[in-house]
C-alpha cells in the first residue's frame, strides 16, 4: 500500500511540476480596443493605442501604480545624486525578446532615441544627459532641477539596442523613426515585455503571445494568448463583449453602461478620468472676454453637474480646475460655481446685461458627447443673453480650425502626458508664445504672466510639498480669474466577462498592465 | 464587339480622371491628416516640417500633376495610415467585400425569384401578401437598424418571458421567441483560407462561414424586397402579354410558361436593375461593415475620411468608379446574351 501511495505521490509530483508551468501562462484573451496600434515602433507616435502597446511587450523603468505612486520595472532602484541627477540600478538577467541581455547600453539607446522622436523630444526637453557608469548603473540628468524626472521615467521603454542598429537588407537604417511609410522598427519589435507580437494585419487583429522568458516571474498574470480586434462601432463593440465574442472590451459608451451592468456575464470597472474637457474664452476675438467679469459670468452660467449627470449619465466628474484628485495641483477648496443669478449680476455690472453674440466650435467625434455638451452649454449660455452660434465638425476638420482659432468659445479636452498639473497649463493657459510653444493650445489667448511665473517656480521645486502648495495656488488663481470654463473629468470605462479579472491591473492613465492578467 | 469594349475602357478613364478631380478639390474639406499622426502635444514646426514633407503646401495644381503624373504609371500614392501603396491597401481590403456582397447577391437571387415568381402567379394567396407585406416593411428600415436587431437576436440572444409560462400555449409562444445567440457579430473569424495574392477567403470553413451570415442577410435586407417587387410586377405584366396568352391556349404546361417563356423576358430589367444596384450595393456595404466591423473596403474607406488619409480616399473612389463601369459593361453583355436582338453598340439590328 505504501508502495502504492508513494508510486501514486511520485507521479503527482511529476505530473504536476510540468503542469504548474503550463498553468502560468495558458490562458486566451479575446480583447476589442477602438483602434488598434498605428504601427510597432513606440516612439513614432505618443498617443494612448501606443502606450498600450508599450505596456504589453516592453517594459519601462518604473510604472504607475493605481495610486499614481512608482514601482519599480526595468530600473530596481534610483536615487537622487544632487539636484539634477537621478541614479538608476538596472535589473540583471532581463532578456529582450531575441535574446540579448539588457544592459545599460539599451538604455542609453533608447534615450537618445527618445530625444529625436518628434513626439517625444518635447517631453524629454528638460533632460541633457545620460552618464552610463557601468553595465547596470546610469545616471540621468536635467538642465535644471527637474521634480517631474520620475513621471517621465515612466517613458522610457528600452529598446533592444542590437536588434534596432545596422541596417536593413535594402539599405535602410533600422533605427529611422518615420511618421509616413516603412520603416524596420514599425514592422518589427524586441522588447522586455511579456507578451511578443505573432501576427499583425492592420486594422484587423494583432495577436500576442506570452515571453517565454520574461523576466517577471513573479507577475501573477496568466494569459498565454492575446488577440486584440479593433472594434470602432460602440454598439458593435459591446455586442461583441455581450455575445462572448471577446472577454474584454474598452472604452464602453456611456450609453451602455447599464446595459453591462444589468448583463450577468459581465463585468463593468469605472474610474474618474484625468481628462479635462473645457472651453477657452478667446479674449482677442471677442472684446468682452477681456472683462473678468463677463468670464466669470460664463463660468457660473454653465451647469457641470448637469451636464454630467444628464449628457454625460453620471460618466464624468464635474470640474471646477483643471488637476484631477490625485495630482499636485489639485486644489480640495475649488467646486463648480453654477449660478444663474449671480451669472446675472455679473452680466449687469460688466455692462452687458442685454448680452451679445458669439460663435462656438466643438469637435462631434473626439470626445464622448462633445458635441451634445456644447450644445448644452449653448443653451446654458442663452440664459444670460449669450447667443450662441454653434458649430460641430469631425475631429479631423476641427483640429485645423482650431489651431486658426476659428471661433470665440471653442471645446478641448486635455490629458496631461506627464500626469502632472503643470502640463496643463503650459499648454492651455499659458501665455501664447509661437517660439517657445508654450500656451500652444490656449485658444482663450487669456494671458498672465505672474501665474506663468509662478508655474516656472513650480518647475523647478524638487521640494513636492511646496511644489503641491504653488500649484494648487495657481489654480486658485486660475479659477478666480475664470480664465477658462471647465467642465468635467471624462471617466473611463472598460468591461470584461466575468472571471476575467480585470480590476487589479487598470489604472488612471489607462494602459492596462495586460502582463500582470489573471483569467479564472 | 470591340469598338464596344474600346468605348467602353475610354468612359472608363474618363470617369476616373474626373473623379479623382473631385476627389483632389474636396480634399482640404477633409481635415488635416497630421493631426492622426502626431500627438497633441507635437510643436507646430515640427508639423510644419512634417507637412513639407509630405508635399502638403504645395499649391493645387502642383499636388495634382504630382498625383497624376504617377497615376498613370499605376502608383496611386502611399496611404498616410497604413504606410503602403494605396492600391495594395484596396487590394487587402476588395475580398472581404467580395465575398459580402457575393454572400447578399446570393441570398437575394435564391429568395427573390422564387418569391417574385410566386407572387406573380398566385397574388391572392395569403403567402403572397404576407411576403408583399414584408417586403413593404423591410424596404423602409435602415440597414444599421437590421444589423442591430440580428446581433441582438442571434449573437447575444434573448430570452422572453411575455406569456404567462404556466400554460401551454405560453410556454410554447415564449420558446417561439426566445432565440440562443452565438453567431459571430463582429470580423471575419480566424479560420481563412489564403486562395491567391491579397484573397483570404471565409467561403470554405465553417467559421467562416458563420461569420458571413448576419452580415450578409443584413446588406441583402435593403435590396431583397425591391428585387422580389420588380421581379412580381415585371412577371405580372410578362403574364398578360399575348404569346403567353397563345402559349396557355396551346396547352403547354403552367411550369413550362412560367419558367421557361415567362420568366425569361421577365428578367430582362431586372439584370439592369441588378447591375446598376450593385454598385449601390458597394455603397451600403460602408454600413454594413461599419456594424459589423467587417475588415472590408466599406470600413477601410470610412475610417481613411476620419483619418483624413487622402491618397487612400482618392484612390478608393477611382476604383469604386472602375467597378461601377466593370459591372455596367458586363450588364451589357449579359443582356446580350439574354436577349440577342440587343445590339450592343446600340446600331439598329
Amino acid at each position: 500500500m505504501k508502495k502504492i501511495l508513494a508510486a501514486f505521490v511520485g507521479s503527482m509530483a511529476l505530473a504536476s511540476a510540468p503542469l504548474a508551468l503550463a498553468a502560468d501562462a495558458t490562458k486566451e484573451l479575446k480583447m476589442a480596443y477602438d483602434a488598434d496600434p498605428v504601427t510597432l515602433d513606440i516612439h513614432e507616435q505618443l498617443s494612448g493605442g501606443i502606450l498600450q502597446l508599450s505596456h504589453m511587450t516592453f517594459d519601462p523603468l518604473l510604472r504607475w501604480t493605481k495610486d499614481l505612486g512608482f514601482e519599480p520595472r526595468l530600473a530596481e532602484s534610483w536615487e537622487r545624486v544632487d539636484d539634477k541627477t537621478m541614479r538608476f540600478k538596472l535589473r540583471e538577467g532581463v532578456k529582450f525578446h531575441s535574446g540579448n541581455e539588457l544592459t545599460t547600453a539599451d538604455v542609453k539607446f533608447t534615450f537618445e532615441r527618445l530625444k529625436e522622436s518628434q513626439d517625444f523630444k518635447a517631453i524629454f526637453k528638460p533632460f541633457s544627459a545620460i552618464n552610463v557608469i557601468d553595465d547596470y548603473t546610469f545616471e540621468l540628468v536635467t538642465s535644471e532641477p527637474y521634480p517631474l524626472l520620475l513621471n517621465t521615467a515612466t517613458y522610457i521603454f528600452p529598446l533592444d539596442s542590437e536588434f534596432y542598429s545596422g541596417q536593413t537588407e535594402d539599405g535602410k537604417d533600422k533605427d529611422a523613426i518615420l511618421k509616413h511609410g516603412n520603416s524596420f522598427a514599425s514592422e518589427n519589435l524586441s522588447g522586455t515585455g511579456p507578451y511578443t507580437v505573432t501576427e499583425r494585419k492592420q486594422g484587423v487583429r494583432v495577436e500576442f503571445e506570452r515571453f517565454d522568458d520574461y523576466w517577471d516571474t513573479e507577475s501573477p498574470g496568466n494569459v498565454g494568448k492575446i488577440v486584440l480586434t479593433p472594434i470602432k462601432e460602440n454598439a458593435t463593440r459591446v455586442s461583441a463583449l455581450l455575445s462572448g465574442g471577446v472577454d474584454f472590451i474598452a472604452p464602453v459608451p456611456p450609453n451602455d453602461l447599464d446595459r453591462i451592468k444589468r448583463d450577468r456575464n459581465s463585468e463593468l470597472v469605472t474610474m474618474s478620468g484625468t481628462r479635462i474637457i473645457l472651453f477657452h474664452m478667446n479674449q482677442e476675438r471677442v472684446e468682452a472676454f477681456k472683462n473678468p467679469k463677463v468670464r466669470q459670468a460664463i463660468a457660473y452660467a454653465i451647469n457641470q453637474e448637469g451636464i454630467a449627470a444628464k449628457i454625460m449619465k453620471g460618466f464624468a466628474t464635474p470640474a471646477a480646475q483643471m488637476s484631477p484628485a490625485g495630482y499636485q495641483g489639485h486644489n480640495e477648496n475649488l467646486k463648480p460655481r453654477f449660478d444663474v443669478e449671480k451669472a446675472k449680476q455679473l452680466m449687469k455690472e460688466a455692462g452687458y446685461e442685454d448680452g451679445f453674440t458669439i460663435t462656438m466650435m466643438a469637435p462631434n467625434n473626439r470626445y464622448v458627447n462633445d458635441d451634445k455638451i456644447a450644445q448644452a452649454a449653448a443653451a446654458m449660455l442663452a440664459r444670460i443673453n449669450i447667443k450662441v452660434d454653434l458649430k460641430t465638425l469631425p475631429k479631423a476638420q476641427y483640429w485645423p480650425e482650431y489651431d486658426n482659432r476659428a471661433a470665440d468659445m471653442m471645446l478641448i479636452g486635455w490629458h496631461a502626458d506627464t500626469e502632472d498639473s503643470a502640463n496643463f497649463y503650459e499648454f492651455l493657459t499659458f501665455c501664447p508664445d509661437a517660439d517657445s510653444g508654450d500656451g500652444q493650445y490656449n485658444a482663450g489667448n487669456y494671458c498672465n504672466p505672474e501665474i506663468d511665473a509662478l508655474v516656472e517656480k513650480a518647475n523647478v521645486e524638487t521640494d513636492l510639498d511646496k511644489r503641491a502648495a504653488m500649484l494648487q495656488e495657481v489654480e486658485q488663481r486660475l479659477y478666480d480669474d475664470a480664465a477658462f470654463v471647465p467642465l468635467h473629468w471624462q471617466d473611463l470605462a472598460w468591461a470584461s466577462r466575468k472571471g476575467v479579472n480585470i480590476e487589479p491591473v487598470l489604472n488612471v492613465m489607462n494602459f492596462p498592465y495586460l502582463g500582470d492578467l489573471v483569467i479564472e | 464587339m470591340l469598338a464596344f469594349l474600346v468605348q467602353r475602357i475610354s468612359q472608363a478613364l474618363l470617369v476616373m480622371f474626373v473623379i479623382s478631380i473631385i476627389a483632389f478639390a474636396i480634399q482640404d474639406g477633409l481635415g488635416d491628416p497630421l493631426q492622426e499622426m502626431v500627438g497633441m502635444s507635437v510643436s507646430a514646426e515640427e508639423r510644419e516640417a512634417i507637412r513639407e514633407e509630405l508635399g502638403l503646401n504645395d499649391p493645387f495644381l502642383v499636388q495634382y500633376l504630382r498625383f497624376a503624373g504617377n497615376a498613370i504609371q499605376g502608383d496611386l500614392g502611399n496611404s498616410y495610415f497604413y504606410s503602403k501603396p494605396a492600391l495594395e491597401v484596396i487590394a487587402e481590403h476588395l475580398p472581404a467585400t467580395l465575398e459580402l456582397v457575393i454572400g447578399a447577391s446570393l441570398i437575394i437571387i435564391f429568395l427573390s425569384v422564387p418569391i417574385g415568381v410566386y407572387a406573380a402567379i398566385r397574388p391572392q394567396a395569403w403567402l403572397s401578401k404576407f411576403f408583399m407585406g414584408v417586403s413593404t416593411v423591410g424596404i423602409s428600415i435602415p440597414v444599421f437598424l437590421t444589423a442591430i436587431v440580428l446581433i441582438q437576436l442571434f449573437s447575444i440572444g434573448v430570452t422572453v418571458n411575455w406569456f404567462p409560462a404556466d400554460t401551454g400555449w405560453g410556454q410554447w409562444l415564449n420558446d417561439f421567441f426566445t432565440t440562443e445567440g452565438g453567431l459571430p457579430s463582429y470580423g471575419r473569424g480566424d479560420d481563412l483560407v489564403h486562395l491567391f495574392g491579397t484573397w483570404e477567403s471565409g467561403l470554405f470553413t465553417s467559421e467562416g462561414l458563420a461569420h458571413l451570415v448576419l452580415p450578409c442577410v443584413s446588406l441583402a435586407s435593403i435590396m431583397l424586397p425591391l428585387f422580389i417587387r420588380l421581379i412580381r410586377a415585371e412577371m405580372m405584366e410578362v403574364l398578360q402579354s399575348d404569346y403567353i396568352r397563345y402559349a396557355r391556349a396551346k396547352g403547354l404546361s403552367a411550369g413550362r410558361i412560367n419558367f421557361l417563356h415567362a420568366l425569361k423576358n421577365t428578367m430582362l430589367p431586372v439584370i439592369t436593375v441588378g447591375g446598376v444596384q450593385i454598385g449601390i450595393m458597394v455603397a451600403y456595404t460602408i454600413l454594413t461593415e461599419t456594424v459589423f466591423q467587417w475588415p472590408g473596403l466599406g470600413l477601410m474607406f470610412l475610417e481613411a475620411i476620419t483619418r483624413s488619409d487622402i491618397p487612400l480616399i482618392v484612390a478608393y473612389l477611382m476604383v469604386v468608379g472602375l467597378i461601377f463601369v466593370v459591372t455596367n459593361t458586363l450588364v451589357d453583355l449579359i443582356y446580350g446574351l439574354v436577349n440577342p436582338t440587343v445590339k450592343l453598340t446600340g446600331k439598329k439590328a
